[in-house]
């Protein structure tokens, strides 16, 4: 019998696992996808945002501002890449300045710290924004965050910490006993006195097994473009529009690796699985990112993607607890910034029901991440003068070393998958998208997993690279 | 610090070909860098033949090309290291490299070659739109994975691109036991030599569709489905035109790009191939430092990548022998008329030692037309091409003589006979 089940392993089943390792308490996480942090939590800007613009009162506004200020401590437990670099909400007309003015007053009652910046000072910070930009407001504590280390921080410390995770187990039904729930998968079944359905876009479908049928999750699709690192200077801040009714707009920020994103889009869509991208609606990014920033340089475009977001019926997040069921839905923008304080939150609920001792041994540090780009020379002499391989660099574009590669597979929630590794330690995001180096990593997963090539999957258990050896008939 | 003449980044055709000409021209002391496992390049994967019909005369497979080459390099004893990633380039031409044995080291140089070959263009360079199962890669891929390390990819293969390397995987699937089902070429005409159409596509009733794209890919997780499109001539899908393909491969045979991180990370300016401008010897903007093959620009025969590394070993050693002259008169070398790019783009005229060999390509098919040279509006030198394709690279010898000035510009573009 589980204390707790979590369902669901992105960003905010990670933030409530972790939590929950703070006290002694057996808990399981179950999620259908192949790796932790899989869907919306992987694709999205990438940002935690200050928290001015949602409506005060509302758990947006209250967890985002919440959630925000946690994160300087959560990704230095965790060894977490994370800068705050500030936004800049740009007004490119008189009448969009009169709006980005009377957000002041909404970040005062947030509690956010912002201010209104003429256009001279907003070139100065940022040289790259349109001629157009007349004004902006400038929000300081806004941040970029690696989102994908993120979810693997928490989840690795959570198991550092003895929380169980179990991938590939899609929870097809709950049953409601006294003072416990059955959950059942397609071929197991768990018991547990709590549930916290941190399930994101079928989060709804979830709260529905037992009998919670207040919300729904309507997928909202965003579109991205992804932009290679270059030498040259571009923009140094999140770059927002003006925000409307459709959400924060499109954007235009750097990320941790000196990457750029562009997007996204907002588009309702009926298929929760259904990331494809489509070309009018990227060439409207372009045409939106471009009103934002000057010269960007679009030859650098990498790759497109899109993530969806769960957006509720109640237009705010849903944060309840009914008899030991505990609802953690609706968490779209900013639910990222956010799930550090929805995370503890949920704690909070759960010792409601279960009252929970804290765990003495709880130890909130992940062992250092491996990032040969930032070592001193001698740091990594020292470093290849104990293990070799991490004088081996499997990726030119990202300067991977096979070591790194080797670390990430062999931690706790570690990489299985061609993906997974790529959302690790970075082989793949380069220009060359894995071509020169895939068939490195597969040898090494192959090597590390004790795997037939052929079972090397690029993401999810049905994702195959390769079909079949050529010469089968040799052996 | 150790201290080298001479260091050759990448080990393939170029790299090894102006290693042995540097070496034939008395440069001893030599460094070749190579990040994979084995000298010789991406023609260790090349197991098809037709390589090597202007350098000996005769047609070897890819592997059989380049061990030529290793063999000579091995005679001569020149040292090198593999499984060695170069990670930078410093201004004073030292170089960091990385691996196993060495750590993370750097070694100084008098001169430098840049012969780092190309990469494919990707899904995400073309923005293919649709849903993202895996399935799809790039054709260089899917050839590495057949005939290096023995596997297929995929039963039931369609191609988008009519590029070289798309066409032999045509050829090499097929006789793996795949159904090809068709490639599609988004241009109105192929970007592949003549032959491969013919002995890859035409031999084994390949359709190929021309003024056509991807344009929607269906798979969950691995690919199902794709949706081919014809374009119109501003390349916007036509609608109507659609035809659904069910297959478990996309392979993409879409372009190569010169890799040059090493340069852009030193500030170096690209020219349009996304290669480093060079002057008649192969040197780029900074002094000693050379650039040869496909990361100066794509070839379309290895032979003449071959040529254009010896020219930069040349180069180079004429370079650390101190027999450059330098003086400030150069000439601009720049693409005119239905030219899409010039190597070289600068000329020394007092540097030229014999000739200057002109590398361009058309923009677009042509026949029955001239190849003319101004040098400052003057015509200099004029050749009659009966056909012309963008993907084969021209050339045009402009003997020291023929120059008529040293400065100012040189044009080259294409004229109505």
């Amino acid at each position: 019998m589980y204390d707790v089940i979590v369902i669901g392993a992105g960003v905010i089943g990670g933030c409530v696992a972790r939590e929950l390792a703070r006290y002694k308490a057996k808990v399981l996480v179950l999620d259908k996808e192949n790796d932790v942090g899989n869907v919306t939590s992987m694709a999205n800007s990438a940002i935690v945002h200050s928290g001015y613009d949602p409506k005060p009162g509302t758990n947006k506004a209250k967890y985002n501002v919440l959630g925000n200020k946690m994160y300087d401590l959560l990704t230095k437990e965790l060894d977490v890449e994370f800068k705050r670099i500030g936004s800049l909400t740009c007004a490119t007309n008189e009448e969009e300045l009169e709006i980005i003015k009377s957000f002041v007053s909404r970040a005062n009652d947030n509690g956010v710290e912002v201010k209104i910046l003429n256009q001279e000072e907003t070139r100065k910070i940022e040289p790259f924004v349109s001629d157009s930009v007349v004004g902006s407001l400038y929000a300081p504590s806004a941040g970029i965050i690696n989102p994908f280390e993120l979810c693997v921080g928490l989840f690795e410390n959570a198991l550092d910490n003895g929380v169980e995770l179990l991938l590939n187990e899609e929870v097809v039904s709950i049953e409601r006993l006294t003072n416990r729930f059955v959950v059942r998968t397609k071929d197991k079944e768990f018991e547990t006195r709590v549930v916290v359905n941190a399930a994101g876009l079928y989060s709804d479908k979830i709260a529905k097994m037992v009998g919670i049928d207040y919300f729904n999750i309507t997928p909202r699709k965003g579109e991205y473009f992804v932009l290679d690192h270059f030498e040259k200077p571009f923009v140094s801040h999140v770059i927002f529009p003006v925000p409307s009714e459709k959400g924060k707009g499109i954007l235009v920020t750097p990320t941790t690796h000196n990457n750029y994103l562009l997007g996204p889009s907002s588009e309702f869509v009926e298929d929760k699985s259904d990331l494809s991208t489509d070309k009018p609606t990227l060439d409207n990014v372009r045409v939106n990112a471009s009103k934002l920033v000057k010269n960007i340089p679009f030859n650098y475009i990498i790759r497109q993607f899109s993530g969806l977001r769960a957006t509720g019926s109640t237009h705010d997040f849903i944060i309840d607890e009914r008899d030991g069921f505990i609802t953690l839905g609706g968490i779209e923008s900013p639910g990222l910034a956010s799930a550090p304080a929805i995370g503890k939150e949920a704690v909070r609920l759960v010792n409601s029901v279960l009252h929970l001792e804290t765990n003495p041994y709880f130890n909130p540090f992940r062992r250092k991440v491996i990032r040969l780009k930032k070592m001193s020379i001698e740091e990594r002499n020292d470093l290849i003068k104990q293990d070799p391989s991490f004088g081996h660099i499997v990726c030119r574009c990202e300067g991977v070393s096979e070591g790194e590669v080797v670390d990430c597979i062999r931690r706790n929630a570690g990489a299985r998958t061609i993906k997974g590794v790529k959302k690790r330690c970075r082989p793949g995001f380069g220009k060359c998208q894995g071509g020169f180096c895939e068939p490195l990593i597969m040898e090494i997963l192959a090597r590390e997993l004790n795997l037939d090539p052929l079972n090397v999957r690029y993401d999810s258990v049905k994702s195959y690279i390769l079909q079949s050896e050529t010469k089968e008939g040799d052996k | 610090m150790k201290e080298y003449d001479l260091v050759v980044v990448g080990g393939g055709s170029a790299g090894l070909a102006a290693s042995i000409a540097a070496y034939e021209d008395g440069v001893k002391s030599i460094l070749l860098l190579e990040k994979e496992k084995f000298l010789g390049g991406i023609l260790l994967q090349c197991i098809h033949n037709g390589f090597g019909l202007h350098e000996f005369n005769e047609q070897l497979a890819g592997p059989e090309y380049a061990q030529r080459f290793v063999d000579k390099f091995m005679s001569y004893g020149i040292e090198y290291k593999v499984d060695t990633m170069v990670l930078g380039i410093n201004e004073d031409k030292s170089i960091i490299y990385s691996n196993k044995e060495d750590g993370y080291s750097i070694v100084k140089a008098k001169a430098i070659i840049m012969s780092t070959g190309c990469s494919e263009r990707t899904r995400g360079a073309i923005a293919i739109p649709g849903s993202r199962p895996s399935g799809i890669l790039t054709a260089g891929l899917a050839q590495r994975y057949l005939n290096i390390d023995g596997y297929l990819v995929g039963k039931r293969v369609f191609i988008l691109g009519s590029g070289d390397i798309g066409l032999i995987m045509a050829r090499r699937m097929t006789l793996e036991g795949a159904k090809v089902l068709g490639v599609a070429e988004l241009m109105p005409y192929s970007n592949g030599l003549n032959r491969n159409i013919v002995q890859c596509l035409h031999d084994f009733d390949i359709p190929l569709y021309l003024s056509h794209t991807v344009s929607n890919i269906i798979g969950k997780d691995h690919l199902e489905k794709i949706v081919v499109s014809k374009v119109d001539d501003k390349m916007n899908f036509i609608e109507g035109s659609e035809m659904e393909f069910e297959v478990d491969t996309l392979l993409l045979s879409v372009g190569l790009l010169p890799s040059n991180v090493l340069l852009e990370d030193m500030g170096m300016e690209m020219s349009s191939t996304r290669g480093p401008k060079v002057n008649e010897m192969m040197e780029t903007c900074k002094e000693g430092i050379f650039a040869c093959g496909n990361s100066l620009h794509v070839h379309d025969l290895v032979d003449f990548v071959t040529k254009e590394g010896r020219e930069a070993g040349k180069g180079a050693s004429r370079y650390l022998k101190g027999l450059v002259t330098r003086n400030e008169e150069c000439l601009e070398c720049v693409a005119g008329d239905g030219i899409s790019y010039v190597i070289p783009q600068y000329v020394h005229v007092s540097n030229v030692d014999d000739n200057v060999e002109f590398k361009f390509r058309v923009r677009s098919p042509m026949e029955n037309k001239k190849i003319v040279i101004k040098i400052n509006d003057q015509v200099i030198k004029s050749v009659v091409k009966l056909h012309l394709l963008p993907a084969e690279m021209e050339t045009v010898v402009v003997k020291k003589g023929e120059f008529t000035s040293n400065n100012g510009k040189l044009v080259i573009e294409v004229e109505e006979r």
